[in-house]
């Protein structure tokens, strides 16, 4: 057993990152510290979960949200889909084992994956609207958001959902504001089975190592972690009895990276555009100074005036 | 005899010294610069949320939300009201056989060697570019941005397909800048022209010059049924 962030003292205590530490913010340029803190993860051993979605919970407590009530239509899932309201979300597969003829009932924690390269940040045109912290975590800095829904298309993971309240974009904060302060997030927190723990990424890892090789022991053959590297890693992983086919996992994605449709939009579009506009202008520019303007001569004009008077004798 | 494809309604010729050639009506005037205002406010709000230097323009539109709730109301603006300029335009602007010949002499168009190209009617082939191929890329932008649109139609489509949205959105919105450019920089160029959007009127030598092929034209019908004018014979 990994053992749980301690509680915390009743001190006040100053925030452990904050703007100082910041490796990357939407649509600006920063300098990145000159020391990166150590990086946290959130380790998901959807092996271990049993379902109860105390995690949830938790994070509507912690977050002050309010998700409707839902309906239920036959499937465990509530609410059916993450909202602005619901940053995380017990997503369950009912998937039979062909090996074993075995149903199998995997329940994997869907939310934000803190993206080491995350696509997120990479599309979001406000400045500062999403930051990632020197020490892993992604988040949404509302007051500056916009509300264009670029991140949901930057997304590899269809994570952000925007409010039609607010208009502005919630995901899961990997409770930034109580790491800050020494605390574990709060489904961490909640989760009576240990299944989701928290810790430094090499921690985290090693604590990975461990379950899986007890799940091998156990006949799962292709047990593993999942922390891909197609978005650089991140900074919620999983461990699954599964790990060569993520997609069964409610469609976890199979190496998931940033869509090349997103990178050309926020690459070279960007320079072969204003490269064109630039062109378009300066040709104007130069063609100008070069010819001048094209003026109407007198002869014009007496040519007009003949041709009216021929047709049109007064 | 000369087939009247090009002229339009309101198109008329009065002679005097210089000739005036009616060539836009108010309508089409009052049609053309609320196109034009919407197109630039387009161009200045999309360009701020294009690229993160050019962000400080969402000022202009009251903020980073505000920007983003206009934009495409200002789209919507713009396709209907393009689209009165496509009925009022589109005519005039078929492609016919001297353009052909026009383009291919496009290096006396740029040296302003007027003498040696074909006439041409209302239009030439210059403007029939600018004229079509801003028809399509505001098609493509309207279906792009309706596609983007996500306060009204996220549900639409999906997350792939709008991937693919906004970035043909930004590429087309990129060449109809361009194109905005070239419109732009010929009026200013060919003198005399700028007129024609603003009081709706030509000289007779800028007709001459241009379109003369138009003008001929013109003076051949206007006899027939110019009302103001003594009718002849």
């Amino acid at each position: 057993m990994f053992p749980p962030v301690p509680n915390p003292t009743t001190r006040p205590e100053p925030a452990r990152f904050g703007e100082q530490d910041l490796i990357r913010r939407s649509a600006s340029n920063v300098t990145p510290p000159a020391q990166r803190q150590t990086e946290v993860a959130k380790l998901i051993d959807v092996s271990k979960c049993i379902g109860c979605k105390a995690c949830q919970s938790a994070c509507i407590e912690w977050n002050d949200t309010h998700p409707p009530v839902g309906e239920n239509v036959g499937v465990y899932d509530n609410p059916h889909d993450l909202t602005p309201d619901m940053f995380t979300l017990m997503r369950f597969t009912e998937w039979e084992n062909p090996e074993t003829n075995n149903l199998e009932w995997l329940i994997r924690k869907d939310g934000c994956m803190h993206c080491e390269d995350p696509g997120c940040l990479k599309a979001c045109p406000a400045p500062g609207a999403i930051v990632q912290y020197s020490n892993g975590i992604v988040d949404f800095i509302h007051e500056n958001c916009i509300g264009c829904g670029y991140c949901v298309k930057g997304c590899p993971f269809n994570i952000p959902r925007i409010s039609p309240v607010t208009h502005v974009a919630y995901k899961c904060t990997l409770c930034s504001d109580r790491v800050a302060v020494g605390q574990g997030p709060a489904c961490a927190k909640a989760c009576p089975t240990q299944a989701i723990v928290f810790g430094t990424k090499e921690e985290m890892k090693q604590h990975a190592e461990g379950r899986i090789t007890d799940l091998k022991s156990r006949g799962f053959d292709n047990a593993g972690l999942y922390d891909p590297q197609g978005v650089g890693g991140t900074h919620v992983m999983y461990v699954l009895h599964h790990a060569d086919k993520p997609e069964i996992y409610a469609g976890l994605p199979n190496n998931p990276r940033i869509s090349p449709l997103v990178d050309a939009w926020k690459g070279v579009t960007r320079y072969a555009g204003f490269a064109v506009m630039g062109v378009a202008a300066i040709a104007g520019l130069m063609h100008y100074l070069v010819s001048g303007p094209n003026r109407v001569s007198n002869d014009d004009e007496e040519q007009a005036e003949k041709l009216v008077g021929e047709e049109r004798p007064r | 005899m000369s087939t009247q494809y090009d002229v339009e309604k309101g198109d008329s010729v009065h002679s005097g010294k210089p000739v005036t050639v009616d060539r836009y009506t108010a309508g089409a005037r009052v049609n053309h610069w609320i196109t034009a205002v919407s197109l630039v406010l387009l161009a200045l709000s999309g360009l701020a949320l294009f690229h993160p230097d050019l962000f400080f323009l969402t000022g202009l539109f009251g903020g980073g939300p505000l920007t983003r709730i206009i934009h495409p109301w200002i789209g919507v603006v713009l396709f209907f009201s393009f689209f009165g300029l496509f009925l009022r335009f589109w005519r005039a602007n078929l492609w016919k056989r001297e353009d052909g010949t026009w383009l291919a002499r496009i290096r006396d168009v740029l040296t302003a060697h007027e003498d040696r190209l074909p006439e041409v009617g209302k239009y030439n082939a210059g403007q029939k570019f600018v004229f079509w191929s801003m028809s399509l890329l505001i098609i493509v932008l309207i279906t792009t941005g309706i596609i983007i649109w996500d306060q009204y139609f996220f549900d639409l489509t999906t997350i792939e397909q709008k991937r693919w949205a906004v970035l043909i959105h930004s590429m087309a919105a990129i060449v109809a800048i361009s194109v905005w450019i070239i419109h732009v920089y010929a009026a200013i160029w060919v003198r005399g022209t700028i007129r024609a959007m603003t009081r709706g009127s030509v000289t007779g030598g800028w007709a001459w010059r241009h379109h003369r092929k138009w003008l001929r034209e013109l003076v051949a019908k206007s006899p027939k049924d110019k009302s103001g004018s003594t009718p002849a014979e």
